[in-house]
């Protein structure tokens, strides 16, 4: 079976330690605030300007002038600090976060990401995906492995505009857990029933299968 | 008028000398500490051909998507638009010209145009489309892009608390873009919620110094949320 969006975000979170700096785009890698170990203290970023962003607010606490990234209503948490964007920016740029996780259009075996536009469709920006991209060393993209008509999404070279060059190393998809090394996809886990040859089908990118591909485990 | 006072005792004495075809540059993220009166001001005096430069363009109806019911801006600069329908209107139909840029460069370049620096190098957008045209360097074995620093004729700006000298703060999440805003405006002007006595604010707290700020302005906002999310019951 192919992971559900929550199981995707728990895998995610299983790459997380101690004192972490994170910054989680917007759709399944939110999901991951939801499987923080309990035992472990992790600070999320949000690039608008907070480090330290808490927990959605209540009909008596919300404030207008309090929000994230994706423009929700927010909280910060005890220890939170409150900036410019150019300061936020900083961060980011000059590598001071810990992990970033974010979703794809596309990725391919040089770790290149699309992510942000589709020729002659209404292109809306990039945000902040391009510095974050760009900025990051530890950066985790979660997608699906191939759209709904089965076209996969990890291939030998991005079709869609760059969001960026060479920046990605590992991927979650539905389907398993990838890392990026010597313009190849290399399968380091699959998820639960799903077959190597499934993946291998669906990767259109080259993939380098080890002798033992272990399953996901999920607590 | 003496001295540093900056306060001034309307909007439309707080945008004099804003023209046809100028530059301005607006604080906020989303609609979140937008300075909603300035734009509304601006809306009211019916200046055209303006290039905006803002993270977002508001939505229809508030904030900087008010300035294009009569076709006041020519071009935006901006990381993320398209919540306004108007927007994606006159962008089709070739009445709107965007810059999309990274919201980390944005940033930047209004800090840089702010600080005296005319240009800075960035590996963001390195690969790109953003990346077209662009003169690139190597540095340490990476690429980089050299982006120009952006100054405005003006620059609007919302924050919480001034002082009569124009020291500043915002208000949490609402300062964002506001602080670079500030610094880049040949003319910069915050609307506030509240106007203090000098030596009321904490020299150590001051966001923006006054020294960036020409004219400051006292207000009243909407506030409006464009995401209200709140805690589901558990």
């Amino acid at each position: 079976m192919s992971l559900t969006r929550e199981q995707m975000a728990q895998r995610v979170a299983q790459e997380l330690q101690d004192g972490f700096y994170v910054n989680l785009g917007i759709g399944i890698p939110t999901l991951v605030a939801n499987y923080v170990p309990n035992n472990m203290d992790v600070m999320l970023q949000s690039e608008n300007g907070l480090l330290g962003m808490g927990e959605f607010p209540t009909e008596e606490t919300i404030d207008a002038d309090m929000i994230n990234a994706g423009k929700q209503t927010v909280t910060t948490v005890k220890g939170a600090s409150i900036f410019s964007s150019a300061e936020s920016f900083a961060m980011i740029r000059g590598g001071h976060v810990d992990l970033t996780v974010l979703g794809a259009f596309e990725v391919d075996v040089n770790g290149n990401i699309a992510s942000w536009m589709i020729p002659n469709k209404l292109i809306k920006g990039m945000g902040g995906a391009m510095d974050l991209v760009a900025g990051a060393e530890n950066i985790i993209v979660t997608m699906t492995h191939a759209s709904k008509d089965g076209e996969s999404k990890l291939l030998s070279n991005c079709s869609l505009p760059l969001t960026g060059k060479g920046c990605i190393k590992k991927v979650l998809t539905d389907l398993a857990w990838l890392e990026i090394e010597d313009g190849a996809f290399v399968l380091k886990e699959r998820a639960p029933g799903v077959s190597v040859e499934e993946i291998i089908e669906k990767t259109q990118g080259k993939l380098i299968v080890p002798d033992h591909v272990p399953e996901m485990a999920f607590a | 008028m003496a001295g540093f006072d900056k306060v001034v005792a309307s909007y439309e004495e707080a945008m004099i000398g804003l023209e046809d075809g100028m530059t301005v540059l607006a604080g906020g993220f989303g609609l979140c500490g937008i300075p909603e009166n300035l734009i509304a001001e601006i809306k009211r005096k019916g200046t055209k051909g303006l290039t905006v430069v803002s993270n977002n363009c508001g939505v229809d109806g508030f904030g900087l998507g008010i300035l294009l019911e009569d076709k006041q801006v020519r071009k935006m600069v901006s990381s993320y638009v398209g919540e306004n329908a108007l927007f994606e209107k006159q962008l089709l139909n070739g009445e709107l010209e965007v810059e999309l840029t990274p919201q980390g460069t944005l940033a930047e370049k209004m800090r840089a145009g702010g600080a005296g620096i005319p240009a800075f190098y960035t590996a963001t957008g390195v690969g790109t489309p953003v990346a077209e045209g662009k003169e690139t360097k190597e540095f340490n074995g990476r690429e980089y892009l050299l982006e120009e620093a952006i100054v405005g004729d003006f620059a609007i700006v919302k924050g919480w608390k001034a002082d009569r000298y124009g020291n500043v703060i915002y208000r949490h999440t609402a300062q964002n873009f506001n602080p670079l805003a500030a610094t880049a405006g040949k003319i910069t002007v915050v609307e506030v919620e509240e106007i203090v006595e000098i030596g009321e604010l904490d020299p150590a707290h001051i966001h923006t110094p006054g020294i960036y700020v020409d004219r400051v302005v006292l207000g009243t906002f909407e506030k409006r949320i464009e995401k209200r999310t709140v805690k589901t019951a558990e």
